[in-house]
């Protein structure tokens, strides 16, 4: 189902913090390349570059060295103007703690994507309802985030990293507020969605069997490295 | 973002934190309320001013004299430009007048010291002639009586302080008769050695009476004095004064000076221009046609500019209290963004730009000023009626008429909103700007 030509290419990339009079090198001369299309799952420990490695991907943060490209751009030589473009027409995100809006209906918070796009308001409403439809959750359009348990929440997360169609989804810990059950439905959703919409997934989380279960492949951090890159075994996946 | 999107949504956001963003609006209502009073005083003090000083009928009215007028006793004589003898104020110079633009009319001030009798008592005064206009021009707004019943009727009008005189219960004058004792100016017939014509030689002096019934007793000063004439406490009709042909200061001068002209001539002319702005322009043409003219415009321009300094020291007293209200803004907008630094990290993430949330927080404090403006002209309208009131009750305890202290007019109405707007925008300037500066990642981090 991949596509060859890649969606993100890492070349060399660190980004290092300065905390006090000593240096944080959350990532460290990562270097990879995800295909069109491809589930790739971040593996590692807790404080191993993970998430970083993905909010540098998603441009919310800059390498402090090496180069980023994402579905043809070169990230450095974006502006924050145009960072902020290319998070609300390319990448599409998801949080391990949902982050919805709270005082917004599901509908609302499905909607805001669209609204930063600009895109039209009768446009917006068949949109979302679609979003919503995809995760099965269009019968509760006007409920509050609060009156939904961990898993809708979840899936309505994914509904809004999906309204704008993204080429590249980026997963922060999807299922770690999750009981496993829930999380392997999450996950399973997201399989589904994948496909259709041919997109990119790149995923963390800690959760090996979980991530070999689903993924296209699993890349490993430690200590900010990138310390193994393969491809989950088709008879593992299944 | 759209601007309807990001009106709804910093309207959402307001009536989230509904209690405290309604108490920072009526803040800035109050401030803006204090404002609108100290100015609507301000305002409406300068137009009682100008309303006292227009009912006198100076401020649109110019006063033309001939260039030969007399100076008054003991002032340098103005210097002789011209041998040609001066134009004579008569009845051609005033049509010309009449035919000026912005010229509502030009009448003659007929205006004498005279003998008054009452009771079979004497007291001197001055009479002046007053024009059917005046009728509406205020000054006799709340008198005592009514004003004359027709151009030609021969009745009087008293000032105050001349009724006192004549009775201790001056509002008993009205309905009584007085007798105008005057001089009536007769021409002399006399015949020319050469040609056998009639020419005007002088005239004589002869001594007349008119009853006068009292009509009404009036306590401004319609007539007030000026050029060297004494105030005129006894008004009558300008047409039946007319009639009179009373003996006035310029008839000695016509004679002195050999006016042979079989013309009557006015001492002076008063023109009534269309309203005070076009006071300037028309003193000028009226210059420009020979003749000397004056008029009080200088006075009023000081007094705009005492209005002008006084409404600017009011206004920086209202606008304190906005000031105050202003902080109230700056800390709402920046507990907001305390509250809110989740949500602005997950707007970040889902593709916002910085001037997004920039605007989106300008907007909300747009919005609060926008409405607490609304809120305070009306606050200040009240205060502004309810200081009047106040003031009213006072002065009808003391038996004086009441007045109207305060005025909102349409541009401090509209000028209080946008005032309210502008500060609040630019109390949001350092919270919007704070907002928009914040690193999403710490932002979504946040707990």
């Amino acid at each position: 189902m991949t596509d060859p030509k890649p969606a993100v290419q890492l070349e060399h990339v660190s980004r290092h913090y300065t905390m006090g009079e000593s240096s944080v090198r959350a990532v460290d001369d990562v270097s990879l390349t995800i295909s069109s299309g491809e589930f790739l799952v971040l593996l590692g420990s807790s404080g191993s570059g993970k998430s970083t490695l993905l909010n540098l991907i998603a441009g919310l943060d800059r390498p402090t060295s090496g180069n980023i490209q994402a579905n043809g751009q070169n990230l450095a030589s974006l502006s924050s103007l145009e960072l902020a473009r290319y998070r609300c027409n390319t990448i599409g995100m998801v949080f391990q703690s949902f982050n919805l809006l709270p005082r917004m209906t599901l509908e609302e918070n499905v909607e805001l994507p669209l609204r930063l796009a600009e895109v039209d308001r009768a446009e917006r409403t068949v949109r979302v309802r679609e979003a919503l439809e995809s995760v099965r959750l269009s019968h509760r359009v006007g409920h509050r985030p609060t009156e939904l348990s961990g898993g809708e929440q979840q899936r309505v997360a994914i509904a809004r990293a999906l309204v704008n169609r993204p080429k590249i989804l980026l997963a922060d810990e999807p299922t770690g507020n999750l009981d496993s059950a829930t999380g392997e439905a999450i996950l399973s959703l997201l399989r589904e969605l994948q496909s259709p919409l041919r997109m990119t997934i790149i995923m963390v989380t800690h959760e090996r069997p979980l991530a070999e279960q689903f993924a296209d492949r699993l890349a490993t951090m430690g200590d900010g490295k990138l310390l193994s890159s393969a491809p989950v075994a088709k008879g593992v996946r299944q | 973002m759209k601007p309807r999107d990001l009106t709804d949504l910093a309207l959402r956001n307001l009536r989230e934190a509904i209690l405290r963003n309604a108490l920072t609006t009526l803040g800035v209502a109050v401030g803006v309320a204090s404002l609108v009073a100290m100015l609507s005083l301000g305002v409406g003090l300068q137009q009682l001013a100008s309303k006292r000083l227009s009912q006198s009928g100076l401020f649109d009215t110019i006063f033309v004299t001939p260039k030969n007028s007399f100076r008054g006793m003991g002032r340098p004589q103005r210097e002789v430009v011209s041998d040609k003898p001066p134009r004579p104020l008569d009845d051609d110079a005033r049509k010309e007048l009449e035919k000026l633009p912005n010229v509502i009319e030009v009448y003659p001030q007929i205006r004498f010291f005279t003998e008054v009798r009452f009771n079979n008592k004497p007291f001197g005064t001055v009479v002046a002639g007053m024009p059917e206009s005046s009728r509406n021009a205020g000054a006799f707004d709340g008198m005592q009586g009514n004003f004359f019943s027709s151009p030609k009727a021969n009745e009087a009008i008293l000032q105050i302080e001349f009724a006192k005189d004549l009775s201790d219960k001056p509002s008993s004058l009205v309905g009584q008769q007085l007798t105008l004792r005057y001089a009536e100016r007769q021409a002399i017939p006399s015949t020319s050695a050469d040609t056998g014509a009639d020419t005007t030689g002088g005239f004589s002096v002869v001594p007349k009476e008119l009853q006068l019934k009292i009509i009404g007793i009036v306590e401004t000063e319609p007539a007030a004095g000026y050029g060297g004439y004494g105030n005129a406490r006894l008004l009558m009709p300008l047409q039946t004064a007319s009639t009179l042909r009373a003996a006035q200061v310029n008839d000695l001068r016509d004679i002195v000076r050999g006016n042979t002209e079989n013309k009557a001539t006015y001492a002076s002319l008063s023109v009534r221009a269309k309203s005070p702005s076009q006071v300037e322009k028309l003193e000028a043409s009226i210059k420009g046609l020979g003749f000397n003219a004056f008029s009080l415009l200088d006075a009023s321009k000081s007094l705009q500019t005492f209005f002008r300094v006084f409404d600017s020291l009011l206004g920086i007293f209202g606008s304190l209290a906005l000031a105050v209200a202003t902080l109230g803004i700056v800390n709402t907008l920046v507990m907001a963004i305390l509250e809110r630094r989740r949500e602005i990290g997950v707007l970040k993430a889902l593709g916002a730009a910085d001037t997004d949330v920039q605007q989106l927080f300008f907007v909300e404090a747009g919005v609060m000023g926008f409405l607490g403006g609304i809120l305070g002209v009306a606050f200040g309208w009240l205060l502004g009626r309810a200081i009047t009131f106040g003031t009213n009750v006072y002065l009808q305890r003391q038996s004086l008429n009441p007045i109207d202290l305060s005025s909102v007019p349409w541009w401090l109405m509209i000028g209080g909103v946008i005032f309210a707007v502008i500060v609040s925008l630019i109390a949001g300037l350092y919270p919007a700007s704070r907002a928009a500066k914040l690193n999403p990642i710490d932002a979504l981090r946040y707990e």
